[in-house]
């Protein structure tokens, strides 16, 4: 019950948040990846492993490709109620016992689909890891899917759904994906409709567990008091009897539809919120890095950036206002919003107007450019400081897919971009910039 | 509102601390190092060699319940004005040398405190404590900057509470627990119309009252010795002057409540309706010895998901409500809230659930908790208290808002053992008042119907 002073509001967009656009690298190289072990356990699984021994705790996270995307057209929302019954049950554990079973121990478990991929995690204290492990197993090899904790949790997943059809930062954020990705997995909620979700079937959740959770593309990361000798044999254990997967729907490229288009959803708030878009770049673009430090100056997560500056501390006009590099398997974006205040918002989206083409005329300067290398190189470090943040990252490296070295090359790259490399990708993204805008609420003059 | 350990943690002793009769061994304690500075400045330092960074902290004794009648939102007003600049060190200066050496910061307002941090790499520690020693006095504020942040304020108000109608609710809610003449009733960001007429003399007025070494808590967490920690404070913040405007602080008791009350809301936008009740209790600082551990046990009791009380009864077994909770929020000057929430399923009338609800909290009252919930709730706790020292960022703050609440260090630290010590007589002792809703307030959230 706290209010934040500058807290700034970062992706507007669930994809955003799904999607950590920040690159990896090292500012202390001694410190990164030369801690990383990679452990491949007797059966061929294999884990990246940062040993720490200072609290008697560990922390695991593992991702496998394939999210919400692989959602069947007419049941969105499978692969998110899946996810999420996955700890409600399993082999011959019902769903009470096994929150029991986590509660005595006081493990934290937890699964979520994404756009692209599934992902776990499980802290828990050095003396219950074999509970943890073991409970951890049977939840991904046998979720029973039974009818009561699967009516229960149906019921909680459609009470989110009508939550989020009034609520202004959803309804945005929905609506701009829906209107940039038309027909495309990216279009739909991750969650599903309050048909689909209502209509989903426990042999709905089987086929998506059969196609998804499956061990080679498996993807794992561990932080804490364990040593490679005994983690290898719990990753047998915990992984080794999956099966190999279906084979996953390829999700089709798109380019952002309805560049320069603007929609206004109708609500009674006092705010208006605005969610704005333009094509971006994937993770693997040449220019990648070169677009994250060009996105930094522009609109990243400082109380420095452009848009901070001319939206709120020049004008008054927003709490929060931020940009983003979206990027996903079959796309990127370049994505941002802010909430203003609605007498002003037609005001607030011309002063984002002119940010981008401005920085896509004249790129920054040599001294933005300065100040937002040594940030971004210095903050590196700060991301990998509780045991869950260096196994989240450790994972996001993998799925970029990135060997351990690209801890510490990371600072390297941003070191070598150029203020001609940001110029160019400035030019290639904001060059012509034609946004996809939408605003819910009632703004006046648009 | 922080102050239980289950985000945090604390310890004298560099040895871990045992806490018998537990089924977890040994639990470790941070270590925690005190120093007191001559113009009144409390220095504390919790070493955390794990990674070269540092999180540097400033804790004022101020909060939005120290301002007068009818300037609401001053104190959280002034904390965005903090950011302004000063003599020495003009408009973004500070935030551009945190920035350049790739820091974060920010900074924070609650009823009883004010915070101001910054992370960074710990060789910028120095520099840092050069800055915030400066702002602590020496703040310049013009109407060219104060009034663009007035604006961005009434934005903050209306993105966090004005956009929805849950926290609109919510504000009501506490406004009648606490009533009109308690600080705790008046929202902490403030009352739109008040912060409209907030001034730049309004704001300094407020800092050089309450604003001083004097009144405030230094917070070090990271890679730096504690010996390092006092001595680079003595040569910043100990050449900075006390003030002597700085006055002792409390808090009046909560209402004498005879009767309960209730406040509903109907908004057009409401998909989801929910109902909570809502008690004063006592806070870790105004209970009785063990009082607040036992809430805190209870409260886990009740509240936890998906096996506590109210969420099995309400969600799994009878199937009323799709989501339901208890808490209890012990981290005041003041004293502190107890209640319980739930969500219905569609089509189920909240009479309904409120009736089922009652049922649970009578049979808690009554009969109380049994030594199998007692045994793993306390296992939670203690875990979280594990957990928590996983986070330097996270111990900061827990020593911050303790400390600033009146907490001692040695309170924080003991607190695992507290919670171990808590027997199931004295869980259900407290059962019997938090579970009496006959002074409690209900809140109601439902949609407007519109024909």
């Amino acid at each position: 019950m706290f209010a934040a002073a500058r807290t700034l509001v970062l992706g507007m967009f669930a994809m955003a948040a799904l999607t950590p656009t920040t690159p990896a690298a090292a500012q202390h190289p001694a410190s990164h990846s030369s801690r990383i072990e990679r452990v491949v356990s007797p059966g061929g699984v294999e884990a990246w492993l940062v040993r720490q021994t200072h609290l008697p705790m560990l922390a695991l996270s593992f991702a496998m490709r394939g999210g919400t995307a692989q959602d069947p057209a007419d049941r969105p929302g499978t692969a998110s109620l899946m996810a999420q019954m996955l700890d409600e049950g399993a082999g011959d554990i019902d769903a009470e016992t096994f929150h029991r079973r986590l509660e005595e121990r006081a493990i934290e478990m937890s699964f979520s689909a994404g756009r692209d991929a599934l992902t776990g995690s499980v802290r828990t204290l050095t003396e219950s890891r074999g509970e943890a492990f073991a409970l951890l197993k049977q939840a991904l090899e046998k979720p029973r899917f039974d009818a009561a904790p699967l009516a229960r949790v149906r019921e909680s997943v459609l009470s989110g759904i009508r939550r989020a059809s009034t609520n202004p930062n959803s309804l945005a954020s929905e609506t701009f994906s829906a209107t940039a990705f038309p027909n495309h997995p990216y279009g739909r909620r991750n969650t599903g409709t309050l048909e689909a979700v209502a209509a989903i079937t426990a042999d709905d959740l089987r086929a998506m567990h059969r196609r998804i959770v499956a061990r080679d593309r498996l993807k794992v990361a561990v932080v804490g008091d364990i040593t490679a000798a005994e983690l290898g044999p719990l990753l047998d254990d915990v992984f080794g009897a999956l099966p190999a997967g279906t084979s996953l729907t390829p999700v089709p490229e798109i380019a952002m539809a309805a560049a320069g288009e603007r929609r206004v959803v109708p609500m009674d708030i006092p705010q208006a919120i605005i969610a704005f878009g333009l094509p971006g770049l994937k993770r693997d673009d040449p220019d990648f890095i070169a677009a994250f430090v060009m996105n930094h100056i522009l609109g990243g997560g400082t109380f420095s950036s452009r848009l901070y500056t001319q939206v709120r501390e020049q004008r008054g006009l927003a709490y929060s206002i931020s940009s983003g590099l979206v990027t996903l398997d079959g796309t990127g974006l370049l994505s941002g919003g802010t909430s203003t205040r609605s007498d002003r918002a037609a005001e607030s989206l011309s002063v984002i107007e002119t940010e981008l083409r401005r920085m896509g005329s004249e790129g920054p300067t040599t001294i933005e450019l300065e100040q937002a290398k040594r940030f971004l190189i210095g903050n590196w470090a700060m991301r990998f400081e509780t045991s869950s943040q260096i196994a989240s990252n450790l994972i996001r490296i993998q799925l970029d897919g990135f060997e351990p070295d690209y801890l510490d090359r990371r600072n390297d790259l941003i070191e070598a971009v150029t203020l001609e490399d940001v110029r160019r990708v400035a030019k290639r993204l904001l060059g012509d910039p034609k946004l996809l805008v939408v605003v819910v609420g009632k703004p006046e003059g648009m | 509102m922080l102050m239980t350990r289950r985000s945090f943690t604390t310890g004298l002793a560099a040895a871990p601390a045992l806490v018998p009769g537990l089924a977890l061994g040994q639990v470790p304690v941070e270590r925690v190092f005190r120093h007191g500075l001559a113009n009144g400045l409390e220095v504390v330092a919790i070493p955390d060699h794990r990674v070269p960074v540092a999180t540097h902290m400033l804790w004022y004794r101020v909060g939005s319940a120290d301002e007068v009648h009818g300037k609401s939102g001053l104190a959280h007003f002034l904390e965005h004005l903090m950011f302004k600049g000063t003599k020495r060190n003009p408009k973004d200066v500070f935030s551009r040398a945190v920035t350049s050496a790739g820091g974060n910061e920010n900074a924070f307002t609650s009823y009883d405190y004010t915070g101001y941090f910054q992370r960074v790499v710990a060789d910028q520690l120095p520099v840092m404590m050069d800055f915030e020693a400066d702002r602590i006095a020496n703040i310049v504020l013009t109407d060219e900057v104060v009034l663009p942040e007035r604006d961005v304020v009434q934005e903050e108000r209306r993105q966090r509470t004005d956009n929805d109608p849950g926290a609109r609710l919510s504000e009501r809610l506490l406004n009648r627990l606490w009533g009109d003449g308690h600080p705790y009733g008046i929202p902490i960001i403030g009352w739109a119309n008040e912060i409209a007429a907030l001034s730049r003399e309004d704001a300094l007025a407020f800092y050089r009252r309450h604003y001083g070494p004097n009144n405030a808590i230094l917070v070090v967490a990271g890679d730096v010795t504690p010996d390092e920690v006092f001595r680079m404070a003595e040569e910043t913040y100990g050449r900075v002057d006390a003030n002597p405007a700085i006055q002792p602080r409390s808090r009046p008791p909560g209402p004498a409540r005879e009767v309960g009350d209730r406040v509903r809301l109907a908004d057009a936008r409401v998909r989801q309706p929910s109902l909570s009740k809502t008690s004063v209790v006592r806070s870790y600082r105004t209970a009785r010895p063990g009082e607040a551990e036992a809430l805190e046990i209870l409260a886990q009791i009740a509240g936890s998901s998906p096996n506590g009380r109210f969420y099995k009864a309400l969600v799994t077994d009878q199937g009323l409500a799709v989501g339901a909770g208890c808490f209890y929020s012990g981290s005041a000057l003041g004293d502190g809230r107890f209640g319980v929430y739930a969500s219905p399923r569609p089509g189920v009338p909240l009479e309904r659930l409120e009736a089922a609800m009652a049922e649970v909290a009578a049979r808690l009252a009554e009969h109380g908790v049994t030594d199998d919930e007692l045994a793993r709730a306390r296992t939670r706790l203690i875990a979280e208290s594990v957990y928590s020292q996983d986070s330097q960022a996270s111990m900061a703050r827990m020593y911050g808002a303790s400390l600033t609440c009146g907490a001692s260090i040695a309170d924080i630290q003991q607190w695992p053992q507290r919670i171990a010590a808590v027997t199931r007589a004295e869980v259900d002792a407290v059962a019997r008042h938090a579970f009496d809703f006959s002074r409690a307030v209900t809140g109601e959230l439902v949609r407007e119907e519109r024909s």
